[in-house]
């Protein structure tokens, strides 16, 4: 769990982590979104199902993978939130709808 | 000077099934490799095991293929048995999509003639029409106008494939040999010599099965395998969960889910670059095959070289000047691997191919000779 | 489009080489994958209030930051680069989906650095995660760990993620240095050389101890056999003679260069003996193996913010000066300047050296997970490198390592270092991974419409 600092002086937006609303900072990114929110890890790993969170947050180790707004397998770290962002948990290898593109 | 039963020069998915095959009656295999740098087809394989569109015109190589087809399961079993390693052998037919009528139409002639040349041998397919195909291909693209199956088609992992065969290879006793460009060849009769990465080494029989380095070394043993670069692409996505019941021939899901994209041929010599309008095209016609995998990330790619025999058909040969020394060249190194392993290597074990293989020769590469 | 000066990566090197070739009358396009110019050493600096607990060092990135806003410089920002044609071509993917090529007579890659690896026992748990991670969280949204926070390791990040916390209002509660004793031999053997031209920053490494052991952090050196204990997260920490219940793990064993890309292309690359990585050859501008292509900061050696910058404007000058701005002399005459503070710069960096050196490059347990993505541990790495695979590239084949979306970043020292260890070669004698395109993933349906206008490979 990360929390806002002392003196921090930032804006906050709402979003959804895994069905959770949390409020966190407009500057935050959909992997710090998950952090804020409490959650230790934000998805299962495709081949064991390990759990993972994020890393390295910058974007290089790919351990922060998640669903954001319906788009599976995305880099949590690299995705600024915005206003009501879905952010779900990734469950192994991501699912395909052949009839929706 | 160590002296072996037998050496083959060359530790990709030909090398080692040869060289497992032999192991495995009990010579004593020398597997000599070049380092982590090197060309190594095996490592830029589709692993497919196909063999729906081997040997138009050169019905022998369908029979080959055939026969590896069938002793793929053998070879599958006998190697997760030695090693623990599961090749993930599936064989449940094989699919390739036609985009638009004049597609479908050119693979419907190219199915019955491979059926009239096969003959009594047989040569069993189906030219699916689009809307039996869309049943059975959930988000089939609309240009999709059907496709050709037989049921002699599937897959395998290539990787874990040479992992399990140089693993079979050092379990039953075979020295591998990594590192080792050939410096210096001595050939006679049922008498071979090398140096290779500082080490001499000797056997009665020799086969040569370096890839694109055959070319090279075979007239050093009486052989010729005039083989060429031929480069080809493939891209590789995300991990999914599993979507299609068998390979599509240039679309195919791994066990692991990643769903791999190819084919492309390109004649750039030794250049194993990346060409982004080869990467595009592969792209375009996967989505139009399936319009959802625009929607799926591209993880990895690469660009590998095939090692193209002038006609595409594998060369077999055993050399006249010195019996002993043998070649084994072919692009199909997965598909080819049991066939390799069960009839090939016996073959070298016991001195002789076998007649079957004669159309594979070099020989006939030789026009003025044939004439 | 068609540009003079493409410039990869926005960190210090990318700001002043896009910011000196502007002002030298390049046309030049500067292109990031972050939202925010700062890499990741001055990342969110824009933002930054004057009090920052991130400190005063950090600050000095508003300076560059400014002078690119203010600079002719078109800086596509949340770009990510996923191929690189070496004729020029730097193909790009907007977050969006939508794909661009970006044609540059000379392209300049500040790709900076990355962690290294600290592969140990439990390190995939949820709860652990770099100390840079960690800053970054801090710099970008003000955040700090919640719970009890342990920092391990060894590095540049290990005491000022530390002092850094601390000013948030969230110090942590130990930090396990495993830096060895050989390292502070090594290191003071070199202090009397660095004490003149790195005195800022030894005089800054001092003042930062004396504030973290201030706040009450406990440091404990010479760690050995740490490792992460918990079942679905972090629960506790142990190490050789201690454990402590944990919240966070924060780990950091230096800082190497991100060579994804110089990999990629085939630069020509050497082995690093003092920095323990591998680095593309560059000379005295930064030219690489391929004569349009230039490596400035972190991605061509570790040498720290402030070099990273004079190494951006060395290869404005000399890119200014292929393109016929001016001419050799005066070139030479420009740089003289940025050549003095660069050796000022550099002083210090046989003592850092020696002082980051990390304990073991390879886990001693082969139960550690050494490849993230393919989640392969090290025995099975081991095994396979008995089996034969010379290098990391053969290895790939046989377990998957390096095969999964990172390919390759966080588990190739760590590789090497297993296959140099069977092999009992040195580790320069390993080659390194060969990373392709696409260099981050890119959809099927962006690269289905990519414009491919370059028909060369």
């Amino acid at each position: 769990m990360f929390r806002l600092r002392r003196d921090a002086d930032e804006a906050t937006v709402e979003v959804e982590v895994d069905g959770r609303t949390v409020l966190v900072p407009a500057n935050a990114s959909a992997a710090a979104a998950v952090l804020v929110a409490g959650l230790d890890s934000i998805r299962e790993t495709a081949v064991g199902g390990a759990p993972r969170g994020p890393y390295c947050l910058m974007g290089v180790c790919f351990d922060c993978l998640a669903e954001i707004d319906g788009v599976p397998n995305r880099q949590s770290c690299m995705v600024p939130v915005r206003a009501g962002m879905r952010i779900r948990r990734q469950r192994r290898g991501r699912a395909v709808q052949p009839n929706e593109h | 000077m160590r002296r072996f039963d037998a050496i083959v020069i060359g530790g990709g998915l030909v090398g080692s099934a040869v060289a497992y095959g032999m192991a495995r009656e009990r010579l004593r295999v020398a597997l000599v490799d070049e380092g982590d740098a090197a060309f190594r087809a095996s490592r830029g394989n589709f692993g497919l095991v196909w063999v729906q569109s081997k040997g138009r015109g050169a019905p022998h190589y369908q029979r080959w293929t055939r026969l590896s087809a069938e002793e793929w399961p053998k070879l599958a079993a006998d190697l997760g048995e030695r090693t623990g390693i599961d090749v993930g052998l599936e064989q449940p037919g094989g699919l390739q999509l036609c985009l638009g009528e004049d597609e479908f139409a050119a693979r419907r002639e190219m199915m019955e003639q491979m059926r009239r040349e096969a003959g009594n041998f047989g040569f069993d397919y189906r030219m699916i029409p689009r809307d039996e195909l869309a049943g059975m291909l959930p988000g089939l693209g609309p240009e999709v106008a059907g496709a050709s199956w037989t049921p002699y088609d599937g897959h395998a992992s290539p990787l874990n494939l040479l992992h399990a065969l140089h693993r079979g290879i050092a379990d039953k006793g075979g020295a591998y040999l990594p590192n080792s460009t050939i410096a210096n060849a001595a050939a006679a009769p049922d008498d071979f010599r090398i140096v290779a990465g500082g080490d001499e080494i000797a056997a009665p029989k020799i086969v040569l099965a370096a890839g694109l380095g055959n070319a090279a070394l075979a007239p050093l043993f009486g052989l010729s395998a005039p083989v060429r670069p031929q480069r080809g692409q493939i891209l590789v996505t995300e991990r999914a969960r599993q979507v299609w019941p068998m390979p599509l021939g240039s679309l195919r899901q791994t066990r692991e889910g990643s769903i791999m994209l190819g084919s492309s041929e390109e004649d750039v010599g030794f250049d194993t670059g990346q060409r982004l309008e080869v990467m595009r095209n592969i792209a375009r016609r996967a989505v139009r095959s399936f319009p959802f995998i625009a929607g799926l990330q591209i993880v990895r790619a690469w660009a590998a070289l095939r090692v193209m025999p002038p006609d595409g058909l594998p060369i077999y040969d055993q050399s006249e000047r010195y019996p002993g020394a043998f070649t084994a060249n072919c692009h199909s190194g997965v598909t080819l691997a049991a066939a390799h392993a069960n009839a090939f290597a016996p073959m070298v074990v016991a001195g002789a191919l076998d007649p079957s293989l004669d159309l594979f020769s070099a020989r006939r590469f030789d026009v003025p000779a044939a004439a | 489009m068609s540009t003079d000066v493409a410039v990869i990566g926005a960190g210090p090197a990318g700001m002043a080489a896009a910011t000196l070739a502007a002002e030298l009358g390049l046309r030049t396009v500067l292109i990031d994958e972050q939202d925010e110019p700062g890499g990741q050493i001055y990342r969110a600096v824009e933002r930054a209030s004057r009090g920052s607990p991130l400190g005063r060092d950090y600050l000095a990135g508003q300076a560059l930051a400014a002078e690119l806003r203010a600079a002719r410089v078109e800086y596509r920002s949340g770009a990510t680069v996923w191929h690189i044609d070496p004729a020029g071509a730097v193909s790009l993917a907007e977050r969006d989906g939508a794909a661009d090529t970006v044609e540059a007579a000379r392209i300049v890659l500040a790709t900076g650095a990355i962690e290294r690896p600290m592969p140990l026992p439990g390190w995939t748990l949820p709860g652990v995660m770099t100390a840079g991670g960690a800053q970054i969280l801090l710099k970008t949204a003000g955040l700090v760990p919640a719970g009890r926070t342990v920092l391990a390791g060894q590095g540049p990040l290990l005491y000022l993620v530390a002092s850094q916390l601390a000013r948030a209002g969230a110090p942590p509660e130990l930090i396990l240095n495993t830096a060895p004793h050989a390292n502070y031999h090594a290191a003071a053997r070199r202090l009397p050389r660095a004490l003149w031209p790195g005195r800022r920053a030894l005089w800054k490494g001092a003042a930062m101890i004396r504030e973290i052991l201030r706040a009450g952090i406990r440091v404990r050196r010479e760690v050995t056999g740490l490792r992460a204990l918990g079942r679905d997260r972090l629960a506790r920490v142990a190490w050789d003679g201690g454990d402590i219940a944990a919240d966070h793990l924060l780990l950091h064993d230096g800082v190497i260069p991100n060579v994804q890309i110089t990999l990629a292309l085939q630069l020509a690359h050497e082995w690093d003996e003092a920095q323990l990585c591998w680095r593309p050859v560059v000379d005295a501008w930064g030219r690489t193996s391929l004569p349009n292509i230039f490596v400035a900061g972190d991605g061509g050696g570790i040498q720290g913010a402030e070099a990273a910058a004079l190494m951006g404007r060395l290869a404005a000058l000399a890119i200014a000066a292929e393109l016929g701005r001016f001419d050799e002399a005066e070139c030479d005459r420009r740089a003289a300047p940025l050549r003095r503070a660069l050796a000022r710069e550099r002083g210090v960096r046989p003592f850092l050296d020696a002082l980051y050196r990390p304990a073991a490059l390879a886990p001693a347990e082969d139960d550690v997970i050494v490849c993230r993505c393919e989640e392969i541990a090290a025995g099975q790495i081991r095994r396979a490198a008995q089996l034969g695979a010379q290098g990391p590239n053969q290895l790939k084949a046989f377990t998957r390592c390096g095969m999964g979306p990172c390919q390759g970043r966080l588990c190739a020292p760590t590789v090497c270092a297993l296959i140099a260890e069977a092999h009992g070669k040195p580790l320069a004698a390993v080659p390194p991974f060969r990373p392709r395109a696409p260099y981050k993933p890119i959809t099927v349906g962006t690269l289905a419409e990519s414009n491919t206008l370059i028909a060369k490979s």
